[in-house]
């Protein structure tokens, strides 16, 4: 392992990590608005958003990231759609991510017992005081540990990103591998950069869950 | 007048190279599902062993493939072995590995989750009847995951869903092929466009057709799984 050449190279892997982790959280902060609209959409059976969001959730979800980026950043152009690298990679995580978040989000709806809702109505809750203060704080603590999921799941996939050209981790070790030629030290780095991105998120995820759990009720399983 | 760019995928054999490339990365899940099946068991049977050694080599096995994007550990292969070891791998062996690898340890998962579903009255009567412990996995823990069986067609309820999910992912995660120099459906759809070069929107409809055929591959299995769920839910 030459050390020397990893030190004088972790510069170009801390401006690629900035890459990744800036544009996986513009991606993670839009697909969880996306994610919640379509939910929302769907949950509250708003005609025609409805039945698009099903099937935008439907399309995103069963194609890859790397077919979706393809089409967006050299398909469309061809006929006069034209988007920055940088925004095809938002748009391509979001519109990927926003499909899994809204899954999530309906998962955790749908966990919500029955008798929650029933019992917040006999106590005289109106409709919209139940989903505040009944079905959305259980439903969002159930959905935790899945969004976090879709959080790392996001962060990985950006390592597609090189094919937009952008200098993200995964660009800057393919340039510095061709280059140098010294693929071990280079890989070696690339391996370290994830680790670093992502465990702080696991170790956030972990925390957080824990502390969700603090909501079960009574006889109900923690989940 | 220029015709429409979808026509150039009809020109010649520009389809069935279309859908020959769709067939290698397709082929590649299909051996990736296999074998993810079948390490995945006995993956699955090592992560509930009580053996201090086991636990943690499964923990490791599981948290590399959680925290390390697939295309990372296509590249350490690719790339890093022939280094490291001297294996010149080709694209689709160092594919395979790397699939197989990441499939066991989710099928794995999966299945661990399957088994702990069944009762431990189960385990402790096949073990009052005296079967030793590896019986127990093949007589009576495996055929109950495994099969709508005797007792406990929950398990397979609960696993059978998850499984095509997790292979409809790998199917999808095998386009990363492309990556490692392997000629799939994305190469041979530049491949097109290139010889097509004057007709300007080729690219559009190569790229939107790729996109509609993983789209009709994954999409079948995803209404499978949904389907599945809701009636054994």
């Amino acid at each position: 392992m030459d050390w020397i050449f990893i030190a004088s190279h972790v510069g170009d892997y801390v401006g690629g990590a900035w890459v990744t982790l800036r544009f996986g959280l513009y991606g993670v902060l839009c697909s969880l608005a996306l994610g919640m609209l379509c939910c929302l959409a769907r949950y509250f059976r708003v005609p025609v958003l409805r039945q698009i969001a099903v099937g935008y959730i439907e399309l995103a979800r069963n194609t890859p990231l790397l077919v979706q980026l393809f089409f967006l950043y050299a398909g469309l152009p061809r006929v006069g759609i034209r988007f920055s690298a940088e925004a095809c990679a938002v748009i391509g995580l979001t519109f990927l991510g926003g499909a899994y978040m809204a899954e999530a989000f309906r998962s955790g709806l749908e966990a919500v017992d029955k008798a929650q809702v029933e019992a917040g109505a006999c106590i005289g809750l109106t409709r919209r005081q139940n989903i505040r203060y009944v079905i959305f704080p259980q439903a969002l603590a159930t959905a935790v540990p899945a969004l976090f999921a879709n959080v790392i799941f996001l962060i990985k996939e950006t390592s597609v990103f090189s094919v937009l050209a952008m200098m993200d981790l995964m660009n800057v070790a393919d340039t510095l591998r061709t280059s140098g030629g010294r693929t071990v030290e280079v890989l070696f780095m690339l391996v370290a950069a994830y680790l670093i991105i992502l465990l702080p998120v696991s170790v956030i995820a972990t925390m957080v869950e824990r502390r969700l759990r603090y909501a079960g009720f009574g006889d109900q399983h923690s989940v | 007048m220029q015709d429409l760019g979808i026509s150039i995928l009809f020109k010649g054999i520009n389809f069935q190279r279309l859908m020959g490339g769709l067939w290698v990365t397709l082929r590649l899940a299909l051996i990736t599902i296999g074998l993810s099946c079948l390490f995945g068991l006995l993956f699955g049977v090592l992560m509930l062993s009580k053996k201090r050694v086991a636990k943690v080599f499964c923990r490791v096995w599981l948290e590399i493939v959680r925290f390390m994007p697939q295309l990372v550990l296509l590249y350490l292969v690719y790339f890093g072995f022939a280094r490291l070891f001297g294996w010149d791998l080709d694209g689709e062996t160092s594919a395979v590995m790397v699939f197989t690898f990441w499939g066991t340890a989710e099928m794995g998962d999966l299945i661990r989750g399957a088994l702990t579903s069944i009762p431990l009255h189960q385990t402790e009567s096949a073990a009052a009847l005296g079967l030793k412990k590896g019986q127990v996995y093949l007589y009576v823990l495996i055929p109950q995951t495994l099969r709508r069986y005797v007792l406990i067609p929950q398990t397979l309820r609960r696993l059978l869903p998850q499984a095509i999910n997790l292979s409809t992912r790998i199917i999808k995660t095998t386009a990363l092929v492309k990556m490692i120099n392997v000629t799939e459906v994305l190469k041979v759809g530049q491949q097109i466009i290139g010889q097509f070069y004057r007709q300007p929107d080729a690219a559009f409809w190569v790229y939107f057709v790729i996109f509609l055929l993983y789209f009709l591959v994954c999409w079948p299995f995803s209404l499978l799984a949904k389907q599945l769920e809701k009636r054994w839910a």
